[in-house]
């Protein structure tokens, strides 16, 4: 989950490092009592969870309170990319010296944390690696030992970077690599990291990224920040139809019926599980098949909550039939799913032989599902047709149906 | 509402017995069986369809006195 | 033949009394010739017994019972004690330790994965469904109950690597019905940072005589597949690699979550796209469709085979 800029000063802050100082506010006026208390000018950042926030005008500068009040109100309605702002971050404009860049990330295939820096600050530090590799150092460290600091000094020295500025550095990199291990964080990234010209590092801003699985574990520093559960920090907000899919996996703790997200297109999808909703999707998108969402079950789900997920993506506006489709299950069983995505039809008064383009989920129980299917008229396979193949029967189905 | 796929049929002297009402309740892992308010066995409609074919109430009861029914089979019994 | 695992591993089930670890255990137990499952652990159950298993307090405990070394163990304690009973088995000596348990955070999984690294062990996971050598044994969920996993799974000279449970039986039993058994197939963990990736695998299916050819189902997120593509270009692996992509559609949405944890695309490093290329380049088949695996597998085994033959010639 990400955190607004606003959000990830405070992490920063609390694990020592200094930020230069600034407020939050989500209205003008508060923005303009802010910039008072700052006194001098300032820099007023919409708080959006994407990208790209400079160059849509997210970002102006005020030299006095009345005019960061101004850019405040503008900003506060400013959508960018489909985000409205949570609000503003009135910052002091520092005097730079130098701008650096601070991060740490996981690696996957070395399995541990790198931490990253630059004496290039302030742009993207996926360009600095491209264009100029020998300013950016890096850094594994061990998530078992205690963690020295001289693990951050050698990656700053190693840009080249040395005397007072190495000396300030090393203690803020420290602190950001604990924090990252500590905070259960994905991405701890402070850019800029301003040197001012007294010599003192600030963080001008920040970005964190918390790892969802941690959310229980860290529930006292999100209850701090004042993050709701019920917050997902998706890129995308989720659709009603995407929170209804949510509420159908919670009806019960038996399996899962969820991950659902919305597309616009008729056919609606009963997938499982998680690689075999990958190839599912693929496979009716390569088939000229135009799905209505993506979804995942698995784990062997009850008959209510295979049935809710059926109901769900049937009454979706649009969609003409479903099609029932999952890789070879040995837990979850074909004869509860079968008569779920049944019940759901019938309750809803339509007949699953015409609602159900196919039904192919072969696997553990399959004798007792087919026998269901079969009694209803579904057209169902077993493991000899494909998962692709079953993927281009049900889009044939919804062609003819069209 | 009854059951699309499963119904269950209880005989008497096992349905007004209370240790075989707690037994029922106890072992149907799709709480298909509940005490009823007489302290017999209540059969809980709403959960008739998620019954797993276990088995496990036929083996908690004298044998014949408990009936699963597959309504998709013509009725058929476990 | 078979990599990791055979007819004779001990092992233990760690939190053998939930719901799903009982289910595993007689899953276990009934496959092949049936697995040598030692012990079981839970803490607070001991004395208990799971289809004949004996359960203890602590691995220490279910060791000293067994008398010797114990190799492995199937962990599937709560996210929150995955780590902590991970490095039980580690400290007790245990070698291969194969994490079922999904949603564990990453710090966690460094934890455990260094650890390992530390002592020689091998862990296979998390967030997976274990290690299948056809009809010989199983060690973990995978395949499911004896019976379906008889139906997927054939013994012969493919190895599988899955970073898909289910998706592992889906291509074994495409590949048995075209007569194609398996040496073993090993599903490796769905999640960003995995005990195990395809690269890491390989030298034990290069050394291990019955396999013939690899078969792989990938997917976007992560670097494995790339790292896979240098291992075989840096050792000239005598293996053939057909490898199966499937979440194409996410290079669509960047930074939506579908599937596995590991997929969140992030860079272009990690698409579908970039990853269908860095495997190609390495001489990896990436098959369309599943059912066109078992073909592209027999005409690599062949040409393999037909080289060999020239150049003994």
């Amino acid at each position: 989950m990400r955190f607004f800029e606003y959000e990830s000063r405070q992490i920063v802050a609390k694990a020592g490092i200094p930020t230069s100082p600034h407020g939050f506010a989500t209205t003008a006026e508060e923005a303009r009592r802010i910039a008072t208390e700052i006194g001098g000018p300032t820099v007023i950042k919409s708080q959006v969870l994407t990208g790209g926030r400079m160059k849509a005008g997210g970002v102006k500068f005020a030299d006095t309170p009345d005019e960061a009040e101004a850019h405040a109100r503008d900003i506060l309605a400013l959508e960018i990319g489909g985000h409205m702002p949570r609000g503003v971050l009135v910052d002091s404009k520092v005097d730079v010296k130098q701008e650096y860049y601070a991060g740490v990330v996981w690696d996957g295939m070395r399995k541990q944390p790198v931490i990253l820096f630059s004496d290039m600050g302030g742009i993207d530090i996926e360009e600095v690696a491209e264009s100029h590799p020998d300013h950016v150092g890096r850094g594994h460290f061990s998530t078992i030992h205690p963690f020295s600091d001289f693990q951050a000094k050698q990656v700053i020295a190693a840009t080249g970077v040395t005397g007072k500025a190495l000396q300030r550095a090393t203690p803020i990199l420290a602190r950001l690599a604990k924090l990252f291990v500590e905070r259960d964080m994905t991405l701890a990234e402070i850019n800029p990291l301003a040197e001012l010209a007294d010599g003192s590092f600030v963080a001008v801003d920040a970005h964190m990224d918390m790892e969802n699985e941690a959310r229980p574990r860290q529930k006292a520093l999100l209850a701090e920040l004042g993050v709701g559960e019920e917050e997902t920090r998706q890129a995308r907000e989720a659709t009603p139809f995407e929170i209804a899919g949510e509420a159908v996996d919670a009806m019960d703790h038996r399996g899962v019926a969820g991950n659902v997200t919305e597309f616009d297109g008729n056919l609606g999808l009963v997938i499982g599980a998680g690689g075999g909703s990958l190839t599912l999707f693929d496979a009716v998108r390569a088939h000229g098949g135009d799905p209505a969402n993506y979804c995942e079950i698995g784990g062997n789900p009850s008959v209510k909550k295979a049935a809710g997920l059926a109901k769900l993506v049937l009454q979706k506006p649009g969609v003409d039939k479903i099609a029932v489709m999952m890789s070879i299950v040995s837990n979850t069983r074909v004869d509860i799913v079968a008569r779920g995505v049944i019940k759901a039809c019938i309750e809803l008064g339509y007949d699953p032989a015409e609602k159900i383009a196919i039904f192919r989920i072969p696997g553990a129980w399959e004798e007792e599902g087919f026998k269901i299917l079969e009694r209803y008229g579904v057209e169902y396979a077993d493991r000899s047709v494909s998962m692709h193949e079953a993927a281009r029967r049900a889009v044939e189905k919804i062609g003819a149906a069209a | 509402m009854p059951g699309l796929f499963i119904d269950v049929e209880v005989a008497p002297e096992v349905a007004s017995d209370p240790a075989y009402a707690a037994r029922l309740e106890e072992v149907c892992p799709v709480d298909i069986y509940a005490v009823g308010p007489d302290g017999g066995v209540t059969v809980v409609e709403e959960n008739l369809d998620e019954c797993v074919l276990c088995r496990l109430c036929l083996d908690a009861t004298p044998e014949g006195t408990v009936r699963v029914k597959k309504l998709y089979e013509d009725g058929a019994t476990l | 033949m078979s990599i990791l695992i055979d007819a004779d591993t001990t092992f233990i089930v760690q939190g053998i009394t939930g719901r799903e670890a009982v289910n595993l255990t007689r899953e276990c137990l009934d496959y092949g010739a049936g697995a040598k499952v030692v012990g079981g652990v839970t803490p607070g159950r001991r004395g208990r017994e799971v289809h004949g298993v004996p359960v203890f307090d602590s691995v220490a405990q279910a060791v000293e019972h067994h008398g010797a070394p114990i190799q492995g163990s199937v962990v599937t304690a709560p996210p929150a004690f995955t780590k902590d009973a991970v490095l039980e088995a580690i400290e007790n000596g245990i070698e291969l330790v194969v994490i079922v348990t999904e949603r564990i955070p990453r710090g966690d999984v460094a934890q455990m994965v260094e650890l390992a690294g530390e002592r020689g062990a091998r862990i296979i996971g998390p967030n997976c469904l274990g290690i299948i050598v056809p009809d010989v044994v199983k060690m973990g969920g995978i395949g499911g109950p004896a019976r379906d996993a008889a139906k997927a799974y054939s013994p012969g000279s493919v190895g599988v690597i899955s970073r898909s449970g289910g998706m592992t039986t889906e291509m074994s039993s495409t590949l048995t019905a075209a007569g194609l058994g398996q040496s073993t197939a090993v599903s490796i963990g769905g999640d960003a940072i995995i005990g195990q990736a395809y690269a890491e695998l390989m030298p034990l299916f290069e050394a291990d005589p019955e396999t013939e050819a690899i078969v792989i189902y990938t997917e976007p997120g992560g670097r494995m597949e790339a790292q896979l593509a240098e291992w075989v270009t840096a050792n000239d692996s005598r293996l053939p690699i057909v490898a199966f992509m499937a979440g194409r559609f996410m290079d669509e949405m960047p930074g939506m979550s579908f599937g596995h944890a590991g997929t969140i695309v992030e860079g272009k490093e990690d698409t579908a796209t970039e990853k269908i290329a860095r495997l190609a380049e390495a001489g990896i088949v990436v098959a369309e469709e599943i059912s066109e695996i078992p073909a592209i597998v027999k005409t690599k085994i062949a040409a393999r085979a037909g080289a060999a033959g020239r150049a003994v010639a």
